[in-house]
């Protein structure tokens, strides 16, 4: 499948920059933890040729408050606000995948309605997320300040229209297992579907600012080029698996949620470079407008809530469940092993982006220091779901 | 041609540095302490305890159950149960809560202290600009700073107390005919007179 | 797919003399696993992902689980002659099951869009014999998330590349994650403690005097 926005051609890319070896000693340098090109409180070890990068190794920590240790010492309900703090820019879909695991768990039913309020939020969060994402690349970059701003008006809006719902702007602690907290009002989906409806003209703005800028190609295009058999066997998820040209995306693959009820297309890369990994978010967003515009339409009347589950004193039956979803980093899962009492016996995250990190190494080897931090915005990542 | 990339953007710059002056979509700040955008029904910080009737001590709903210390999920909330019992607003004899404490530097604001409440007893305030020079007791809220009456619970989620409002109303005419005589007895044995009711 | 007893038999036909046992699941969500002998787990796991019905080739989640000695108490109704009449009287027999580490593998197939099969591998035990035959050279999404085990449980992956202590630094000793981890003694002043905060404000300092005798009165009902 042809991404169809490309204007250089493959064989017109200019060659990956190499210069001849420096004699000499390679010099160790400790990129971060308090760089603001790192998304927080990350640190590298890398040891530059010149200005090649030759090694790389992540130092992660930073941020560690042993979230899972944390998960096993409090009830399933008390777990799902500290699940916001995972990946703070996306608290409503590490909510549903925590939702999603609990109920595989217990065999919980969850309502048409609650399930349709969580695709839309599930979608929102993902533009959101993309829309910042993409500010911080150019940032990173070095378009200061900008098309960040532009990103984070956007993303003020979804903000406002969660704020509204679930009353905080980051922090959710929207979902329950068995349905959602609130009900969304006819004024709210109203208000929705206006800022949806506008999110397209925000997409063709953004897209005339960086798809043909020749700074921005010639900064991303062949910088961190990923194979889909390293991407596969690393464990690689989300849109950056899907850059590489491999159609995986959990929302087709397992259709949890009412995900099969929506028709969508999958966008993928073709070289796996930075470049496709910033466009797959573009791509992404248009495609969550579409399952968004399709919500908005049928979403039924209902209850939000199945009555039937207890909120305080759950206790699972005995027994394991990994659920995971599509979350806009990538596969996001919860492991838990419940032991028959109301806390988890066992409390596992798979954190997307502490994942995707595994191969940072091999995309940073034989590049300048300076496209590190543009491959490393391109993996996206947020340290709270890093170091956890 | 090489460059029109860059005028494209360029030309997005412009239209949206020169839209700010005119567009209120695309100049979203807000000149903060000045003004404010105004908060949503549902918007949610810290909880407070509600009281009925005008009298913060006698009227507070909160029973002393500990269900909220118990759910608590950063462990926030010190609450230490009364010995003896006290008339709430019903009339009810009822123990009372002798220390009620949040540590609003350990709160995270999650509401589910408030999911939990089978009394209607605590619910989220809307006030953020709480910051203090000190760090622990300046941020640990007592009774009498929690204890919020109802008028200002009704003035910040209008629609949400006034559903709890009719839901403790429903409830408390189920009641009546079983706890009718009971309410007179209690409260002259207690010299105080029942408020509510 | 196939059923978990079907890559099962089929496992043993190529790794001969592995032993494989299916560990059920008891919850709702139905997601038995297999548990691999260590010696075997390469060879089973390079089978897994290259088997051409299989193709198990996207390992996404690698964790640990810590299990306490446990004691498992059996209740069996025994006929006895109690006072010269037949009674059934309930015999309660103990069985101690030792603790162990484990490593538990979700693999998923990217090729054929199926999954999860669920692979899992204990030690010997939880002190002296905490090895565990690496499968970072099968799925590299096993590296950073082996580290961690090895990190948080303390299980030593044996053909690692780079096995080293990755979210704690690296002179930390003990393995929080474990069940049986005891935290340091680092209390910190908190104004409203209360069960083992309490306990521990108690060790550290002294009562709140200005809360008129409220100090004695414990969190507990």
């Amino acid at each position: 499948m042809s991404l169809g926005f490309q204007e250089l051609e493959a064989a017109e890319r200019p060659p990956t920059i190499m210069t001849s070896r420096l004699e000499g000693e390679l010099l160790e340098v400790s990129m971060g933890p308090q760089h603001p090109s790192t998304h927080g409180v990350f640190r590298m070890n890398v040891a530059l040729d010149g200005e090649i990068v030759r090694k790389l190794k992540p130092v992660f920590g930073y941020l560690h408050r042993n979230h899972e240790k944390i998960g096993e010492n409090t009830s399933y309900l008390g777990s799902m606000p500290y699940t916001d703090r995972l990946d703070y820019f996306c608290s409503m879909t590490n909510n549903w995948a925590y939702a999603l695991s609990v109920e595989k768990l217990a065999g919980i039913e969850v309502p048409e309605r609650a399930e349709y309020l969580r695709v839309i939020l599930a979608e929102l969060t993902r533009l959101q997320n993309h829309a910042s994402l993409l500010g911080f690349l150019l940032s990173d970059m070095g378009a200061w300040g900008t098309p960040l701003m532009y990103a984070f008006r956007e993303r003020e809006k979804i903000l406002d229209l969660f704020e509204s719902l679930s009353g905080s702007r980051m922090m959710c602690d929207y979902m329950r297992f068995g349905g959602c907290r609130v009900d969304a009002s006819p004024e709210w989906l109203a208000r929705a579907k206006e800022v949806v409806n506008r999110f397209p003209k925000f997409l063709d703005e953004f897209e005339n600012l960086i798809v043909e800028n020749e700074i921005l190609i010639a900064r991303t295009q062949n910088v961190g080029k990923l194979s889909p058999g390293l991407a596969i066997s690393a464990g690689i998820t989300g849109p950056m698996l899907r850059a590489c040209g491999v159609n995986y995306d959990i929302r087709k693959v397992d259709g949890y949620g009412y995900y099969p009820r929506f028709k969508f297309r999958i966008p993928l890369g073709e070289h796996g470079d930075t470049y496709d990994r910033l466009m797959m978010r573009a791509l992404e967003m248009r495609e969550s407008i579409a399952i968004l515009n399709q919500a908005f339409e049928q979403i039924p009347a209902g209850p939000v809530m199945n009555p039937k589950v207890k909120i305080r004193a759950f206790k699972p039956p005995v027994g394991e469940a990994y659920g995971r979803i599509e979350a806009p980093k990538g596969e996001l899962g919860f492991y838990l092993i419940s032991d028959g009492s109301s806390n988890p016996y066992r409390y596992r995250v798979r954190p997307p982006s502490f994942i995707n990190l595994t191969i940072l190494e091999d995309l940073c080897l034989g590049h300048t220091v300076a496209d590190v931090m543009v491959i490393l915005g391109s993996v996206d990542i947020v340290m709270g779901e890093v170091d956890r | 041609m090489i460059g029109t990339g860059i005028l494209k953007g360029m030309a997005v710059t412009a239209r949206n540095f020169v839209g700010s002056y005119f567009e209120k979509e695309r100049l979203i700040t807000v000149q903060y302490p000045e003004e404010r955008s105004p908060l949503p029904e549902n918007y949610r910080n810290f909880p407070f305890l509600i009281y009925d009737t005008e009298d913060a001590e006698a009227g507070l709903r909160c029973v002393a159950c500990k269900i909220c210390e118990k759910e608590c999920p950063p462990q926030c909330i010190y609450i230490v149960k009364s010995e003896d019992k006290k008339p709430d607003y019903m009339g009810k004899p009822q123990f009372y809560p002798k220390i009620f404490d949040i540590d609003i530097s350990v709160c995270m604001s999650c509401q589910i202290c408030v999911e939990v409440c089978p009394f209607e007893a605590i619910k989220m305030d809307k006030v953020f600009e709480l910051s203090t020079r000190e760090r622990f007791d300046a941020l640990r809220q007592g009774k009498d700073e929690l204890s919020k009456s109802n008028t200002y619970y009704h003035s910040i989620h209008p629609i949400e107390a006034a559903e709890v409002d009719a839901k403790l109303a429903e409830a408390a005419a189920k009641k009546k005919p079983a706890a009718a005589p009971a309410a007179p007895t209690a409260g002259t044995s207690k010299s105080t007179p029942p408020s509510g009711s | 797919m196939e059923t978990l007893a079907e890559i099962k038999a089929r496992t043993e036909t190529v790794a001969p003399g592995a032993r494989l046992e299916i560990v059920s699941n008891g919850s709702p969500s139905q997601q038995a696993s297999l548990r691999i002998d260590n010696e075997h787990a390469v060879e089973i796991a390079r089978f897994l992902r290259d088997d051409p019905e299989l193709r198990l080739d996207f390992c996404s989640n690698v964790t640990g689980v810590d299990w306490l000695d446990r004691t498992i108490k059996k209740t069996v109704k025994v006929k006895q002659v109690v006072d010269g009449v037949e009674k059934e009287v309930d015999q309660i027999s103990e069985e101690v099951i030792p603790g162990y580490l484990e490593a538990v593998y979700h693999l998923y197939s990217i090729a054929r869009k199926h999954g999860p099969v669920i692979i899992r591998m204990r030690t010997a035990d939880r002190t002296a014999e905490t090895q565990l035959p690496s499968l970072t050279s099968i799925w590299r999404s096993a590296e950073f998330q082996e580290r961690e085990i090895f990190d948080l449980y303390g299980i030593h992956f044996d053909g690692h590349p780079d096995l080293r202590r990755i979210l704690m630094w690296d002179e930390f000793e003990d393995y929080p994650m474990r069940k049986d981890y005891r935290e340091p003694d680092d209390y910190e002043y908190e104004p409203t403690p209360h069960d083992d905060v309490l306990e521990k404000a108690k060790r550290h300092y002294a009562p709140r005097p200005q809360l008129d005798g409220a100090e004695k009165i414990t969190a507990q009902p």
